[in-house]
């Protein structure tokens, strides 16, 4: 999976599942403020990840990850491992 | 000193229409709102009869963290409860300075407990449920998600009594308020309308076979009745005391006048007369008024033929023959949890509106049922007092006294 495969993707399912605004996810916004996300959501994420990206992740895994950029080497690095 | 009980709103989302004047028209057309689901059939129902409910879109309402936690028993009464709301002059912001009750009547979640199991056996880890599964699955999901959007403040339980939860709702919110712990309740029932909720139900034979013709298969005291058809909705009344409805200066609909209830102890499933009398006796005694008051009875009778000849019986008992009668789950089938607070609302709708609805599809009685005078065309009637039957299995009984509001 390249880079830009993984920004598209991730583009379309966070902001179809938190409804935001698809131009607010880019590189270097902060993940949790743009996603708006209480304790509750990092459930739904970990759920968004596995389907779009087979992944399986925790929520315990994003409290190292702050930007979209984080995210984006976080998910290549998972799907390289 | 005790204090006197109003309803001040109502909102109904239901087969019958989704707000109230939708279910109004339908009510005085003596319109079903009975279908046979294609999913049913596909996943071995006996009877695949059911009331038909629209899912609400509730996107335009609330966020997507409110509307995650939310099965269909919290959607529906989301939009009775909405309108209830808005009928009452209330809203948000006066709940969230006024503590307010919420009792409400839900005993299922079938649908959201088996499509949650269903995850996680597939995906072999619990994590992949998501967060709305739990807010979804518990019994208390009406009163989890409608405390918190409304932001309530008082009391907050949830009934679960089976097919009489919607009127013991409203019984329960009347004693808080008499006893002067709340000045608010907000009172109603759910129940969910899909092919996972009724299965267990399909399976006791209990649902009528006539699928060729579904608006003429429910057919409560009718003597061809061969069993009830089931549906669903959300149903909310919105509880006052007198003083606080005063000082809001809102128009009151109606007072409730008294709440009886009682307990059979005995089968399960079958009907019991003792209780039924035990429980129209006392909702007498609290009301302070004589059984020739009342004006027009709104049956329980879900179209078995067991269930509505210990009605028929009873009514008979207590009323006499002359009492007009009519059971409205003829047009919207049996809604089970949600059906005591929807049956008060069509009644009250009624009295609004000076006319009975008609208990369609009762051509001609049998030896019990024909001993009652049941409303089969829609009748021009002025009601001032009315009584709502609701009985449960488990044998639960709740009957409520409500009348036109007096200075």
């Amino acid at each position: 999976m390249t880079l830009e495969e993984v920004i598209k993707t991730t583009k379309e399912f966070l902001s179809e599942e938190f409804e935001v605004d698809p131009a607010e996810i880019k590189p270097e916004n902060n993940l949790h403020k743009t996603l708006d996300l209480d304790s509750l959501d990092y459930v739904d994420l970990v759920v968004v990840i596995e389907e779009n990206f087979g992944l399986k992740v925790t929520a315990e895994d994003f409290k190292d990850i702050q930007t979209f950029h984080d995210f984006y080497a976080y998910v290549l690095k998972k799907k390289g491992a | 000193m005790e204090k006197r009980v109003v309803i001040t709103g109502m909102g109904i989302y239901s087969c019958l229409g989704n707000n109230l004047e939708e279910v109004k028209k339908s009510l005085f057309e003596g319109k079903s709102g009975i279908v046979v689901d294609q999913k049913r059939i596909d996943i071995g129902y006996k009877s695949a009869l059911t009331g038909f409910v629209e899912e609400p879109n509730l996107k335009p309402f609330l966020t997507r963290r409110q509307r995650i936690s939310m099965g269909q028993p919290a959607k529906f009464a989301y939009m009775a409860t909405r309108e209830a709301v808005e009928n009452a002059g209330l809203d948000i912001e006066y709940f969230d300075k006024n503590a307010t009750g919420i009792i409400y009547g839900n005993d299922s979640t079938a649908q959201a407990v088996i499509e949650g199991v269903d995850k996680m056996r597939a995906k072999g880890d619990t994590q992949l449920i998501g967060s709305g599964s739990i807010f979804q699955s518990m019994n208390c999901t009406v009163n989890m998600n409608l405390s918190t959007i409304f932001k309530l403040k008082g009391m907050n339980i949830t009934i679960s009594a089976a097919c009489a939860s919607g009127s013991h709702s409203i019984g329960l919110g009347f004693l808080l308020i008499k006893q002067g712990l709340q000045e608010r309740v907000i009172c109603g029932g759910a129940q969910e309308v899909n092919e996972y909720a009724m299965g267990s139900f399909d399976a006791l034979g209990a649902f009528s076979d006539r699928m060729n013709d579904p608006t003429k298969a429910c057919r409560p005291f009718d003597s061809q009745r061969d069993g009830l058809v089931p549906s669903g909705g959300g149903a909310t009344l919105i509880l006052e005391s007198l003083e606080s409805a005063e000082k809001r200066g809102v128009p009151i609909l109606a007072e409730v006048l008294g709440y009886g209830f009682s307990s059979n102890g005995d089968h399960i499933s079958n009907p019991n007369l003792e209780g039924q009398i035990s429980s129209l006796k006392m909702v007498l005694e609290q009301a302070k008024i004589d059984p020739s008051e009342i004006d027009y009875i709104n049956a329980h009778a879900t179209s078995t033929p067991v269930g509505d000849k210990y009605e028929a019986m009873a009514i008979n008992k207590i009323f006499g023959s002359e009492v007009p009668v009519s059971s409205t789950k003829s047009m919207t089938g049996h809604e089970c949890w949600m059906a005591g607070a929807s049956e008060v609302i069509y009644s009250m709708l009624m009295m609004q509106n000076d006319f009975i609805a008609p208990n369609i599809n009762y051509e001609k009685g049998d030896d019990d049922t024909s001993k009652i005078n049941i409303i089969n065309k829609t009748k021009q009637q002025t009601i001032n007092t009315f009584l709502s039957n609701s009985f449960g299995f488990g044998g639960t009984n709740s009957s409520l006294i409500i009348k036109k509001f007096e200075k």
